[in-house]
């Protein structure tokens, strides 16, 4: 279970003549739940597009189970099972929420005329499941686009379950969710991680609740990487708190 | 085909007259392209009325060469009266449009085009009108190049709009307000900057500059209540070609369609002048999907 | 809109009303069956503009392609398409029963299937374009294709292809091509209709909504646009086969690519009804057809100013149309209800964070 999914190694990447990552290595252990942590500005979401197939990378590799996907396209990694969810939410916002679960079900097998069949009743009591794993069952006939910012983003993770995917990118889950709520979404994604075997690979600002969710932490700043280590190293890195303290 | 690209080699003069033909043209979609790109960089409206605008002016100008004002002359009187028209269409409709999506813009515009084509059908008819300016043709050559004196004039007044334009962007209070909008038109309005005002102004100036357009087009073109479609094309041909904000693009753009469309008339023949501005529009978006998906983008 | 709901009663007195319709109205004949042709543009327009978000103002392509694959194969089965024309519609084929139905078949098939390849090169094509691009690119296709057959000489040129003539008397003519057009209306419906009970519905809603999640969550997107294009075109195909039969007379600036009438009509309808709705361009197209017959010749000459005032007030105060209205006016109606029960299972189980 130790296994690498996620290999990047000496990863670059310029806008311009902006350098948002410079030289980046990292590695996410199967099946684990890891942190990628930095202030501001530091390329935390830049690394993460350049993972998921938003943007060629400079130079460098990135290997998911040993397969270099640096250049395949989004839908293609997706495919293999590696899914992110978005820092603003992104949901099909005229679609209720029901048909927003059923049509995240997993598309690596689908072959060509699976577009013209129905979903068979285990999807939709799959979907309803998960909907009520995440608080949304009520709502579940509602126009998803209609729902409070905290909900979308809670469906969101749901349709991200739907899709089985072996690892999860989660771009800053907890941002803009009332923090009477939080306890419960890390609660949540301990359980997607503990119960669902999910592999978790998650930005976060709230260093609460980082520390609280990933067994291990990388921290970068200034496009580059700064530390890594468990959550008690990165807590008294001197480095780290130079970086955040630096930064505001 | 092959003898007109024949001609072309056994007489390389001829590409002068095709050059500065186009030359002459180009400068005038320059024009009406910036109008376009000025509006849909301020308020993100495409505006599908462009060349309905440019064929409404050549129409005003024609319309009153009939009372013996020279075309010239009312280039003026014409930029106002299309600016309080573009005023009044902002009010209308454009302000409801401002902000929806992009198709929205696009089919509103195009309503506004089908209502001023068929206006103008009703109340010129379908003939295809010049205003007739009354300057010499001058032969270069030999005679195997001639150039219309009003062309000269019409490109130097290209110019000499294009730089009142730009001088305006640059120093006036309202130019100043107009690119702070481009730029971010919420910060514009914490700013106290009445984006309302500005992005009327904006509009109602596109419609100035395609008016005036329209007035040198009467003059070393034709015009026709139809017309307007191959000039709205031609703007969004340049536009997507040069990209918004590149008004060195936009010039550049402006003249290489109109040299394309010179030559490929005289090459291919005249009834494929019409096709080049759509031909080329379907080549340059295909060519800017092809360069995006290198940066695993789409065009958007 | 994956589950239609709508009583059987409702399709019984459209399938009367259209078997009736032409008995009833003789004269009217031609009109009703525009009619039909009119529900058939605006169904295949709203699969692609209003189910998948890809507004494309160039459908019309696929009408006259069609036209002209259909003309190019019925004369082409009898004689020497390039020698026809030439003659500029001098001659015209005279065909018997048996002959002209078979030709006609052939033609409105092929013609299908033409436009179905068409759409496979032209998704690949225009489905890199978004929002504004796609719908100039796709206005820019139409427009280039009325030119290319405006001066294609071995399909006539700008003075067009006669086709051949039907072999009895006009008023059957009438009646037949009317049965024709409702076929064809009904068979569009009953597809797409079928097609959004699949989750290819789900799929090309999600690919309206929000494209760059769709392909973050893995759904093939070209395979579901070039789908829905292809569908699209394959009715549209067909339909402008069949109208090229019944004018009798093929050309390419008012017959066969129409861009600023029926191409603009297809949109206009859609919108008017209720775009991404199964009723929506039913309602729309039924509307405005009729709407347009009854004002058009009141209007002397002002109907192309009215259809532009009708374009410009639809789009920008009344864009979500009598369906969109109804459904946020009855949401219930719709099924978008909030239910009382927290659980799968029916338990009163606190739910968590969904408050």
């Amino acid at each position: 279970m130790n296994e690498s999914l996620i290999v990047v190694e000496n990863v670059s990447k310029a806008f311009g003549g902006v350098v948002a990552n410079s030289n980046i290595s990292l590695s996410v252990p199967e099946g684990r739940i890891t942190g990628l942590i930095g202030p501001n500005g530091s390329g935390k979401t830049t690394l993460f597009n350049s993972i998921v197939g938003y943007h060629p990378v400079d130079s460098g590799s990135i290997r998911f189970q040993g397969r270099e996907i640096s250049k395949l396209r989004v839908q293609r990694i997706a495919r293999l099972g590696m899914l992110r969810t978005f820092q603003q939410t992104r949901i099909y916002s005229k679609m209720d929420c029901v048909q927003n679960m059923l049509i995240s079900v997993p598309h690596r097998n689908t072959r060509f005329f699976d577009m013209f069949t129905r979903f068979p009743p285990q999807t939709l009591e799959k979907a309803e499941s998960l909907l009520e794993f995440v608080g949304l069952y009520q709502k579940r006939h509602l126009i998803s686009g209609d729902l409070s910012f905290g909900q979308q983003k809670l469906l969101e993770f749901a349709m991200a379950l739907m899709n089985d995917p072996k690892v999860l990118l989660l771009d800053e889950p907890t941002a803009g969710i009332n923090p009477t709520l939080i306890n419960g979404l890390i609660d949540r994604l301990k359980r997607a991680n503990s119960e669902f075997g999910i592999t978790l690979f998650v930005i976060e600002h709230n260093m609460r609740v980082i520390m609280n969710l990933a067994e291990s932490i990388y921290c970068l700043a200034h496009g580059e990487m700064l530390a890594y280590g468990t959550p008690d190293d990165i807590q008294n890195d001197q480095r780290v708190i130079d970086a955040y303290l630096g930064a505001h | 085909m092959l003898d007109n690209l024949n001609l072309l080699s056994l007489a390389p003069i001829l590409n002068v007259q095709l050059l500065l033909d186009g030359m002459f043209v180009g400068a005038i979609f320059v024009l009406a392209a910036y109008g376009l790109a000025l509006v849909w960089g301020v308020m993100n409206v495409k505006n599908l009325a462009q060349g309905e605008y440019v064929i409404m002016g050549g129409y005003f100008a024609w319309h009153l060469s009939t009372y013996g004002l020279h075309p010239i002359l009312s280039i003026p009187i014409i930029a106002a009266v299309m600016f309080g028209m573009g005023w009044i269409v902002y009010l209308t409709i454009i302000k409801w449009v401002i902000g929806r999506d992009l198709f929205t813009s696009l089919l509103a515009t195009f309503g506004i085009a089908l209502v001023v084509q068929q206006a103008l059908n009703l109340a010129y008819g379908p003939d295809v009108r010049t205003a007739e300016s009354g300057f010499e043709i001058r032969s270069l050559f030999g005679g195997l190049v001639t150039v219309a004196d009003i062309k000269l004039i019409s490109f130097g007044l290209c110019i000499l709009l294009a730089a009142c334009v730009v001088l305006f962007m640059k120093r006036s209070r309202m130019g100043q307000a107009i690119r702070a909008t481009a730029q971010d038109a919420r910060a514009a309005r914490v700013m106290g900057i009445d984006t309302e005002r500005v992005y009327a102004f904006t509009y109602a100036l596109n419609a100035a500059i395609c008016g005036a357009a329209g007035v040198l087009v009467s003059m070393i073109w034709v015009i026709q209540p139809f017309y307007g479609v191959p000039h709205s094309i031609r703007a969004f041909v340049i536009v997507t070609a040069a990209g918004l904000g590149n008004l060195p693009g936009v010039i550049m753009a402006g003249f290489g369609l109109g040299v394309a469309e010179q030559y490929s008339g005289f090459v291919l023949g005249a009834e494929f002048q019409q096709a080049t501005a759509v031909g080329l529009l379907v080549v340059i978006l295909v060519w800017r999907q092809i360069q995006m998906s290198r940066y695993r983008q789409v065009v958007e | 809109m994956q589950n239609d709901t709508t009583p059987a009663w409702v399709y019984i007195v459209i399938a009367t009303a259209g078997v009736v319709a032409p008995l009833l109205f003789p004269a009217y004949t031609n009109q009703i069956a525009f009619l039909w042709l009119m529900v058939l543009f605006a169904l295949t327009w709203d699969l692609v503009g209003g189910q998948m978000g890809y507004n494309s103002l160039g459908n019309i392509f696929y009408f006259g392609a069609g036209m002209y694959i259909s003309a190019v194969v019925q004369v082409g089965m009898f004689t020497d398409v390039g020698t026809y024309t030439s003659a500029r519609g001098g001659e015209q084929l005279v065909l018997g029963y048996f002959d002209y139905f078979y030709s006609l078949g052939a033609g409105v098939l092929l013609a299908a299937v033409g436009c179905v390849i068409f759409a496979v090169i032209l998704s690949r094509i225009m489905f890199g374009l978004r929002g504004p691009y796609f719908a100039i690119g796709t206005l820019g296709v139409a427009l280039a294709a009325r030119e290319l057959a405006g001066t294609w000489e071995w399909i006539g040129g700008g003075s067009g292809i006669a086709m051949p003539v039907y072999p009895g008397l006009p008023d059957e003519k009438s009646l037949v091509f009317y049965g024709i057009f409702f076929m064809l209306a009904v068979v569009t419906f009953v597809c797409v209709r079928w097609l959004y009970s699949t989750r290819f519905a789900q799929a090309i809603n999600a690919i309206r909504d929000d494209e760059a999640k769709a392909e973050a969550m893995g759904i093939h997107t070209l395979r579901h646009k070039t789908v829905a294009w292809s569908v699209s075109a394959f009715f549209l195909g067909m339909s402008g086969a069949v109208f090229g039969n019944l004018t009798g007379f093929v050309e390419p600036l008012e017959v066969a690519f129409p861009t600023v009438t029926f191409g603009i009509f297809m949109v206009v309808m859609s919108l008017l009804g209720g775009k991404g709705t199964l009723w929506g361009p039913v309602i729309g197209a039924t509307l405005f057809h009729v709407i347009k017959e009854v004002t058009w010749t009141y209007l002397l000459g002002w109907q192309w100013v009215a259809l532009g005032v009708l374009i410009i007030v639809n789009v920008v105060f009344f864009q979500d149309g009598i369906m969109g209205w109804m459904q946020s006016r009855w949401p219930e109606r719709f099924g978008i209800t909030v239910d009382a029960s927290m659980s799968s299972r029916g338990g009163k189980r606190k739910g968590g964070a969904g408050a």
